[in-house]
């Protein structure tokens, strides 16, 4: 049913992931599908990495771990952004389309009142992308 | 996972370029918390420390007016026991500090260009800002837009008549370098020293705006730009010092470098913002006959802070970005309808003659001592470059952020001399027809009415524009510039805060930036009701003396750091 999951991920908060990363496995395990992680970081030095090519790096470490881990097809796609507070739904919809990705499976907070002036991005990426996006909720 | 996300290890540069080694982590001291639903991501101390002071400061500047404005801009000696003329007292920290430092402002600023240039032509021009194979992030309009916003827009507004029409006609006896004056003590013109007043005010407005200030937002901006691109070190004005003071800048030396740099910005916005809604005020009585009151502007500074709200929200490239050229298509209106209704020709001209006057009276007009002209050196000069100082570290912030990509000597060039130019030509446009009209006829002359017979600086662009064909369109034009200047000014400015204040993070979280924003609006509000706008400008112009020290440092910490990386 689904070729290409893309699976967002912030690797600041990579902690907060392992619930999110096991969903998309899975789906990929049981769909026979790639899992793209997309990451989003600024050009300047950040609490992640220092340079954009250093969180490329990471980025496709993590994507080669949970290839290992899960025994899926995994890649990486990084995309460096201005300004990552404010451009990483509008990031996040384009990457969605140039990878031509037909399932999302992200993390999420739980909804909440802040979301009335500024929406999560997933509620954000669900909105506007013309595919299946899957929302994981903390436990 | 923590594998992934563990920052140990040696980070791959784009191209080479000299990483600096330190064991520091960036957002290590940060604090992340929730206030209700929104979530924060703030530096410990700086946020708190940059917070509280300034509202203590305000506090006091509101339940003691009486106590800081003596403090700030000083007290009538005479009715004060032992207060001496010419002493600290009597002058205020303002005067004081620009009557007693001139020559160190002078001589700091005079290296600051010195070392631009020099670093033009020296071989570290080369290097690339991002690493030798990093390419530019903005094409030249955009990444100059935004530079020239936040740097410079708003003084262009509010100076571009006032000053060299002051210079022009000053009976205050502050004239620059002593020039010849136009006028009789009763107001006669004397057409003799027309052209020789108009020479020299040409070209002390020019060396305000041109080299000198370009030269400081360059110097800190390229700092920035280096430490942070190239050495990947947080985006904050503490790295730069990492050459110096290694690891130590992580502690309590580089939480005062960073409180000091929020102060300057946060003071200085504020007290743009506090001016801005008088001017923009003081346009709308002139044109519409609004009244002009405190209510009126407050109703200006929360509609500015409501736009560069939207403004930040929307981020660098969707609302900065878009404000920015916006801004600089209305200039460039602006500047073209005043160059053609004053007559092409003979602002050209004027061009021409005041980038001469500016070349051939830089070397006096810069000399730090043995000058008689203390109005002109110490009231403005001394004056500007303070203000220029305590601004640098928000503009060159700013600029550093845009410039990833560009090499030293483009970056140079381009932050020194393009804007250079523009500003002098931007003078030679709105002085020179302000000159126009005063000589024309000087006894019907708005522009002399309102700034020689008396002074009166928000009225000076619309008693211009009064003189030039459809006025009601170009003064309204000019009030909306106005306010697009200051909401340029007041959104780059809470991002950069922000950026300090978040221990040089990027990605902090939306509401921060939200709060700097609306927080610096409250402050002007505060200080426009209390009547202490005046304790604020002297705020402003007492961080520029400590940070004149630091960009001295920056200096050479830039030196230092080219050293270490590949030429291009």
């Amino acid at each position: 049913m689904f070729k290409h999951i893309m699976m967002p991920v912030d690797l600041a908060h990579a902690d907060k992931l392992d619930r999110a990363m096991t969903v998309a496995a899975d789906q990929a395990k049981h769909y026979g599908a790639k899992v793209t992680y997309v990451g989003v970081t600024a050009a300047t030095p950040g609490s992640v990495a220092r340079t954009p090519e250093e969180y490329a790096d990471k980025l496709a470490k993590l994507a080669a771990a949970q290839a290992e881990l899960h025994g899926i097809d995994a890649g990486s796609h990084p995309v460096v952004s201005h300004d990552p507070a404010v451009d990483l739904d509008d990031k996040l919809i384009e990457a969605r389309k140039e990878l031509g990705a037909d399932l999302v499976v992200m993390a999420t907070h739980l909804p909440n009142m802040a979301d009335m002036f500024l929406p999560g991005h997933g509620g954000e990426l669900a909105r506007h992308s013309q595919v299946s996006v899957f929302l994981v909720r903390p436990a | 996972m923590s594998d992934e996300t563990d920052i140990q290890g040696i980070p791959t540069p784009e191209g080479h370029s000299d990483i600096i080694e330190t064991d520091y982590k960036i957002g290590q001291d940060n604090i992340e918390t929730k206030i209700g639903p929104f979530g924060l991501d703030i530096h410990n101390p700086v946020f708190v420390i940059s917070g509280m002071t300034v509202i203590a400061f305000v506090a006091y500047a509101l339940v003691a007016p009486g106590h800081a404005n003596g403090l700030f801009n000083g007290v009538d000696a005479s009715a004060v026991e032992g207060c001496e003329p010419g002493a600290f007292c009597d002058l205020g920290m303002r005067s004081y500090l620009t009557s007693t430092f001139d020559w160190f402002f002078l001589s700091a600023a005079n290296l600051f260009v010195l070392f631009s240039l020099f670093l033009i032509v020296s071989p570290w021009g080369g290097v690339r800002l991002g690493g030798t194979d990093a390419r530019p992030d903005y094409s030249y309009a955009g990444w100059f837009a935004m530079l020239f916003a936040a740097g410079m827009g708003i003084g262009l507004m509010f100076f571009g008549v006032l000053e060299p029409a002051y210079y022009f006609g000053t009976p205050w006896g502050d004239e620059p370098l002593g020039a010849v004056r136009p006028f009789t003590e009763d107001g006669v013109l004397i057409q003799e020293n027309v052209a020789e007043a108009r020479r020299m005010a040409l070209a002390a407005t020019s060396y305000h705006w041109a080299l000198h200030p370009w030269a400081i937002y360059a110097v800190v901006a390229l700092a920035l730009a280096l430490f942070s691109y190239n050495k990947g070190l947080p985006l904050t004005i503490r790295s730069a010092f990492y050459p110096i003071f290694g690891d130590r800048v992580w502690g309590w030396t580089g939480h005062i470098i960073d409180t000091l740099a929020v102060f300057a910005t946060l003071f200085g916005l504020a007290t743009s913002l506090g001016f801005g809604a008088q001017q923009a005020n003081a346009g709308l009585e002139y044109v519409y006959g609004i009244p002009n009151t405190t209510t009126v502007q407050v109703i200006l500074i929360t509609a500015i802070t409501a736009v560069a709200l939207v403004s930040v929200v929307r981020g660098l490239d969707g609302g900065v970005k878009v404000l920015s050229e916006i801004n600089m298509s209305i200039a460039l209106v602006l500047l073209l309808f005043v160059l053609f209704a004053a007559g092409a020709a003979t602002i050209l001209s004027e061009f021409v003659t005041g980038l001469g006057a500016y070349f051939k009276e830089l070397i006096p007009l810069s000399t730090p001592f043995g000058r008689e002209d203390d109005g002109y050196r110490q009231g403005w000069t001394a004056f500007y470059w303070a203000w220029w100082i305590s601004w640098s570290p928000f503009v060159g912030m700013f600029i550093a952020r845009v410039s990833r990509g560009r090499t030293v000597r483009e970056f140079v060039t381009c932050v020194l001399v393009i804007p250079s130019i523009v500003c002098v030509f931007w003078m030679a446009v709105f002085g020179g027809a302000a000159i126009n009209d005063i000589i024309a006829n000087p006894e019907a002359s708005a522009v002399k009415a309102q700034v020689i017979d008396s002074y009166n600086p928000p009225l000076s662009l619309f008693a211009m524009l009064e003189s030039l064909p459809l006025a009601a369109i170009t003064s309204t034009i000019g009030i909306v510039l106005v306010i697009v200047f200051f909401v340029t000014s007041s959104d780059s400015g809470s991002l950069v805060i922000d950026t300090i204040t978040a221990g040089g993070k990027v990605d902090a979280p939306v509401p921060q930036r939200i709060f700097w924003c609306t927080f610096e609006g409250l402050v002007a509000i505060a200080l426009l009701i209390g009547g202490g706008l005046g304790a604020l400008q002297a705020m402003v112009i007492s961080t520029g003396l400590p940070f004149t020290i630091i960009l001295l440092i920056i200096c050479y910490a830039i030196l230092r750091g080219l050293m270490a990386e590949k030429r291009g």
